[in-house]
């Protein structure tokens, strides 16, 4: 300790700069370098196997994009198009209907009803995977309680089929909608409304003309998020639908078991490449429309 | 605004309905079991299921296992980032939001293929032995080391709201001077300013561990997630019984989390 106190009168302005940096350069390298090897590695052979066939006689590989176009044909292309749809559709109606639910809960004027909801909100957007599948088994499936009760299976009524999934996706997709659009509601300035109500502004002409081109941005990055979220979703549906709606997460799985025909592990890998190409989408729209949506919470 | 009032209760009664009703349908279905009337036997089985106490115990050690390897890896890199390597920040952003990108599925079959490499090309290699290791079903290391990459965003954004909150250059130089080294001066300054950020960032990866079913499931380990899928085939009772106190459990986690840490940072860490 006292050896390194007393020196910086006479420590160069060099050397002092080098002290403050060094330790900067070293805490980031751990890590940077875990990444380089936890994610880099994986991530790197998952490009290199969906662009590598092994030649069944020789057992060389080359390179060649026969594994991607495989991954966009028959049932692979099915199953791609089937999870797009599913997205697609349950992140619009989450964002559809997580709109008026976060508006009457911004607009509520009880503090505690707000602060229940949006901590409410942060739990259930978290909840999804195998448990989140059960409860609607237990709920809504051929032996359950609601179905039972309510004689649901003589209407026709089938969990375990496209709108099964999406009332079950929409379970957490509606709380992550709340989550994200509610600091949007809530740079709604109350000074906006009056203005175009002095300037004779219906309710409607409010809502057209000043909050929803207002809220634009962020309506499109929530629906953006929750496709991404519904996208990637796997445990659920696995636990729920088996192989009964043909999802590209359970082809990735299927081909990953060896439930398939043998050397269709790199299809897998394409099928997951696919995947990354439609996620880094996502992500390529959502993050400029987040910035354009910060400029009115400012 | 009687109209409006009228709306907004009809909404919010609406959603009420929609969240309430499958976990009351749970209970229902895990205690009236049809043709034994009500019984709480789904909850008495529990504690002697086969599996169930050594596969919630591997659970809670993995988190426990992430939680610290993420937490060493994330804290002295992000507050190094506020002091002297601001340069680095832009690639520690990119790198720890780049597994937002890939979808676990996705992340789970570029593992599956690395792991292949061990018996197909290094078998005869020390590293063959590395490989045989982190496979070890007792405690498989190599399941921290994909759920570190998957609690990276979230940790790093948790950590990073929390450093934002507080003038890291200000204390550390102030510990600097008072004769504290580089370590004591992050340990005894810093770490206790970052409470409700560590904690936060602790709760949410201790969710994501405890819920985790994808890579353990494609890897062929069997932490808790994937016991009550296994156990859903033979018993649908118990299967529903643990998913309804799995539930419980990772909600009384998830809203201490919002006790401690205040609604504002917990959707700071989503976004």
């Amino acid at each position: 300790m006292t050896a390194t106190l007393p020196r910086a009168g006479t420590a160069t302005a060099a050397e002092v700069r080098r002290r403050r940096r060094a330790p900067g350069w070293l805490a980031v390298v751990p890590l940077l370098a875990f990444t380089a090897i936890a994610f880099g590695l994986p991530a790197l052979a998952m490009l290199n196997g969906a662009f590598s066939v092994k030649d069944p006689a020789t057992g060389a590989s080359s390179y060649s994009t026969a594994n991607l176009t495989d991954s966009l044909q028959g049932a692979y292309l099915t199953a791609l198009l089937g999870s797009i749809k599913l997205s697609a559709v349950s992140a619009a109606l989450g964002a559809l209907l997580g709109l008026p639910l976060a508006h009457a809960v911004v607009t509520s004027r009880s503090r505690a009803l707000r602060e229940g909801v949006l901590t409410a909100s942060g739990v259930l957007a978290n909840f999804g995977g195998v448990p989140l599948a059960f409860a609607f088994v237990a709920t809504l499936g051929n032996a359950g309680v609601l179905t039972q009760h309510l004689g649901l299976k003589d209407k026709g009524w089938d969990l375990y089929s496209f709108w099964g999934l999406v009332i079950v996706y929409l379970y957490f997709l509606i709380p992550l909608m709340v989550l994200t659009i509610t600091p949007a509601l809530e740079g709604l300035r109350v000074q906006w409304r009056e203005a175009a109500q002095n300037n004779g502004a219906t309710g409607v002409q409010y809502w057209l003309h000043v909050a929803l081109p207002v809220l634009t941005p962020t309506l499109l990055g929530g629906f953006v998020l929750l496709f991404g979220s519904a996208f990637a979703a796997y445990a659920t549906a696995a636990a729920m639908v088996g192989s009964s709606v043909p999802l590209i997460t359970l082809q990735i799985a299927d081909a990953l078991s060896g439930n398939v025909l043998v050397g269709q592990e790199n299809v897998a890998l394409a099928l997951s490449f696919d995947m990354v190409l439609v996620a880094a989408l996502v992500m390529a729209v959502y993050l400029p429309l987040q910035r354009r949506s910060a400029r009115w919470l400012a | 605004m009687a109209r409006l009032t009228l709306w907004r209760w009809g909404a919010l009664g609406l959603a009420g309905v929609y969240f309430l009703v499958p976990l009351a349908a749970s209970v229902v279905f895990t205690v009236d079991v049809p043709g034994q009337g009500v019984t709480f036997d789904a909850y008495t089985q529990l504690l002697s299921a086969d599996g169930f106490g050594s596969s919630l115990l591997l659970s809670l050690e993995l988190a426990l296992a992430t939680i610290a390897v993420v937490l060493l890896l994330t804290v002295p890199a992000t507050v190094a980032l506020r002091l002297g390597a601001a340069r680095l920040r832009p690639v520690v952003e990119v790198v720890c939001s780049l597994p937002l990108v890939v979808p676990p599925i996705a992340f789970v079959a570029g593992i599956v293929t690395v792991l292949k490499w061990g018996p197909d090309h290094l078998s005869r290699t020390p590293l063959f032995q590395t490989f045989v290791a982190i496979q070890n079903p007792d405690f498989p290391v190599v399941l921290v080391l994909a759920y570190v990459v998957l609690a990276l965003p979230f940790v790093y954004r948790a950590l990073d709201a929390g450093l934002a909150a507080i003038d890291v250059r200000t204390l550390v130089e102030a510990a600097r001077s008072c004769g504290a080294s580089w370590p004591q001066a992050l340990v005894r300054a810093v770490l206790p300013n970052l409470r409700g950020a560590l904690l936060n960032a602790s709760f949410l990866t201790l969710a994501l561990v405890l819920g985790e079913f994808t890579v353990a499931r494609l890897l062929g380990f069997q932490p808790f997630a994937v016991w009550i899928y296994s156990v859903s085939g033979a018993n649908a009772q118990l299967s529903v019984a643990v998913s309804v106190l799995s539930l419980l459990v990772t909600w009384l986690l998830l809203l201490a989390l919002a006790g401690v840490g205040g609604r504002s940072r917990t959707t700071a860490s989503r976004g």
